[in-house]
């Protein structure tokens, strides 16, 4: 007797812990077999772009904070640059240290969430637990140097805020002595894991044309053979200077993916350690008056630094008319922003290139042929933050 | 990495017609084109062997309501061999219908449709064109520059018909956007409120 088959819609989300925030998720199933998958995105969309226009670019930098809020960091280091090409400012040397030392503590940051998260998705509850104390270690790093755990709002375009407090290079630097013993306690669980590599070794393969085709970035374009990175291809600020190896996947699948990220965090701690032993010392933000700040102890005294300390602060500074893209390697990928300015002080438009939007874009590629079980790992291993997919 | 300015000479020869101007900037090559031309443009990019411009980064639009031609596209594109960056720009109308790229990027599908939400750009061919970012059944497109910052509905869950309910926006206080450039005269809206 023939058995009448219907496929089935399955909705996967937007409440649902293995989604990694608000995903909403039309899985078509035949049996356990996804046909077809239509991600609806947006359910975390706060206008971010539409804010940023109505907002001056010192104001506008704590939006960059809550796209990829697990390394706000990063972001904020792709707007900042954006500015300080368009006006040409000179970024301290010292700044420019300070700066790729928080950009690889963002990626140490969100690799650890999403290698230890993506565990999880597929069973694995320890690697979250011992990962996330390292997070809150780093967070802390965070919070001396800024204030704030999580929404830094630490970069400024011609610098930093604030330069680090008394010691905290020892305690980053004591930090990064340790963690590659971290780092391998978590492979122990994890690389040879038998259940681990059932879970993800030939899933959700990527070939390099598809990864291409699809504008992958980060670790998704490298995880399938492509030897791409911008800090080394188009470095940025000082990222020239150090030494640090791109780890390139072979298979492209889940596991490929999973190792490289491994790999970026023992590179990521290198390039810490050789910020720490070359630290130079001076200014941390540009002396241009009309740009940044100055100092409180000023404000008492010179007029002119009054002047521009409000004049900073109401109006802001300008931004000559231009048009701009920038692009930075954040842990996820290219994360890009176009800015147009018009010469007021905010932007006239500013467009953010967030690379987990065209990542989860070939879902429906990527989980097509696959088993239900295996939506969570291929999601996982895409490594998806609302945050920016929505903005 | 090919030098940029070798490059911009080979899509000017090869281009030559459909270039209306380029630009090195940045380090970067702006492309000026005409709408008919887009595709022809892109496919060119992507395939031909001087330029490998194989990967889309994004596309977006910018909105100048007060020009005559209210919308510019712009495309972005990486070519990973030579190590450059284009930015082609393009000049559209409000109700102009614009080819779709998806059949060249795959990509573009989702870039397409979050122009098409933010900005109301319309896209011929494009596979499935629906709003993306924005809640379902909203109305309007939020990115264009005469669309209100607060937006028009506000969204709450209503304890008498025990649903969640759609209401148009009331502020306790008026949205203030202060003109610091004009301290003397008094910002804009101040102006129009003395005026009636």
């Amino acid at each position: 007797m023939a058995k009448e088959t219907k496929t089935l819609n399955l909705n996967f989300g937007p409440q649902h812990p293995a989604a990694h925030g608000v995903l909403r998720l039309i899985l078509q199933l035949d049996g356990e077999i996804v046909e077809k998958a239509d991600p609806h995105i947006g359910l975390l969309h706060r206008g971010t772009e539409k804010l940023i226009e109505n907002k001056t670019y010192t104001q506008a930098v704590p939006y960059f904070d809550r796209l990829d809020y697990v390394a706000p960091m990063n972001q904020e280091h792709a707007f900042a640059l954006a500015i300080e090409k368009i006006l040409k400012i000179e970024v301290p040397i010292r700044a420019q240290y300070i700066r790729v030392m928080f950009c690889e503590i963002g990626r140490i940051l969100s690799h650890i969430l999403n290698v230890t998260t993506q565990a999880m998705d597929v069973g694995a509850l320890t690697p979250t637990l011992w990962g996330f104390e390292e997070r809150e270690i780093l967070m802390g790093f965070y919070e001396k140097v800024s204030g704030s755990r999580l929404h830094a709002n630490y970069f400024r375009a011609g610098g930093v805020h604030q330069d680090l407090p008394k010691g905290l290079d020892k305690e980053i630097g004591k930090f990064c002595e340790r963690f590659p013993r971290i780092i391998n306690d978590l492979e122990l669980l994890l690389t040879d894991n038998r259940i681990f590599k059932q879970r993800n070794v030939d899933i959700g393969v990527v070939s390099k044309q598809d990864a291409l085709d699809y504008s992958f970035s980060g670790v998704m374009l490298r995880g399938s053979g492509v030897p791409w990175d911008l800090r080394k291809s188009q470095p940025y600020d000082c990222y020239e200077q150090f030494e640090f190896k791109i780890p390139v996947g072979k298979n492209g699948d889940c596991y490929d993916r999973y190792l490289c990220r491994i790999e970026e965090m023992k590179e990521s701690v290198n390039i810490i350690n050789q910020c720490l032993a070359n630290l130079p010392v001076g200014p941390i933000k540009t002396d241009d008056g009309k740009i940044s700040p100055p100092p409180k102890k000023e404000i008492k005294q010179s007029m002119e630094a009054l002047i521009h300390h409000f004049k900073l602060y109401t109006e802001g500074y300008r931004v000559d008319k231009d048009e701009i893209y920038t692009a930075v390697e954040a842990p996820k990928g290219e994360f890009g922003v176009y800015l147009i300015s018009d010469g007021s002080s905010k932007p006239y438009k500013c467009k953010i290139r967030a690379p987990g939007f065209s990542h989860l874009q070939a879902m429906d590629y990527l989980i097509k042929g696959h088993m239900l079980a295996d939506v969570p790992a291929v999601l996982g291993s895409m490594d998806i933050v609302f945050g920016e997919v929505d903005r | 990495m090919q030098n940029i300015q070798d490059l911009e000479k080979i899509l000017n020869s090869q281009l030559n017609t459909k270039i209306k101007s380029s630009l090195i900037k940045h380090n970067q090559i702006y492309l000026k084109i005409d709408e008919a031309d887009l595709t022809e443009v892109i496919l060119f990019l992507k395939t031909n062997s001087k330029t490998k411009f194989r990967q889309l980064i994004d596309i977006t639009a910018v909105d100048f309501p007060e020009n005559e031609i209210r919308f510019k596209l712009v495309y972005l594109l990486l070519s990973h061999e030579f190590n450059q960056r284009i930015i082609i720009e393009m000049d559209v109308k409000e109700k102009e219908i614009v080819g779709s790229i998806t059949s060249i990027f795959p990509a573009a599908n989702w870039m397409e449709r979050e122009v098409f939400d933010m900005y109301g750009i319309d896209f011929k061919d494009h596979p499935d064109l629906r709003r993306i970012l924005t809640d379902y059944g909203f109305e309007g497109h939020p990115l264009r520059k005469d669309f209100p910052l607060t937006g028009h509905n506000e969204v709450r869950y209503s304890h008498e018909t025990k649903k969640v309910i759609y209401e148009p926006v009331k502020l306790e206080q008026n949205y203030r956007n202060f003109d610091y450039e004009s301290p003397w005269e008094g910002t804009k809206y101040i102006k129009e409120q003395t005026k009636e």
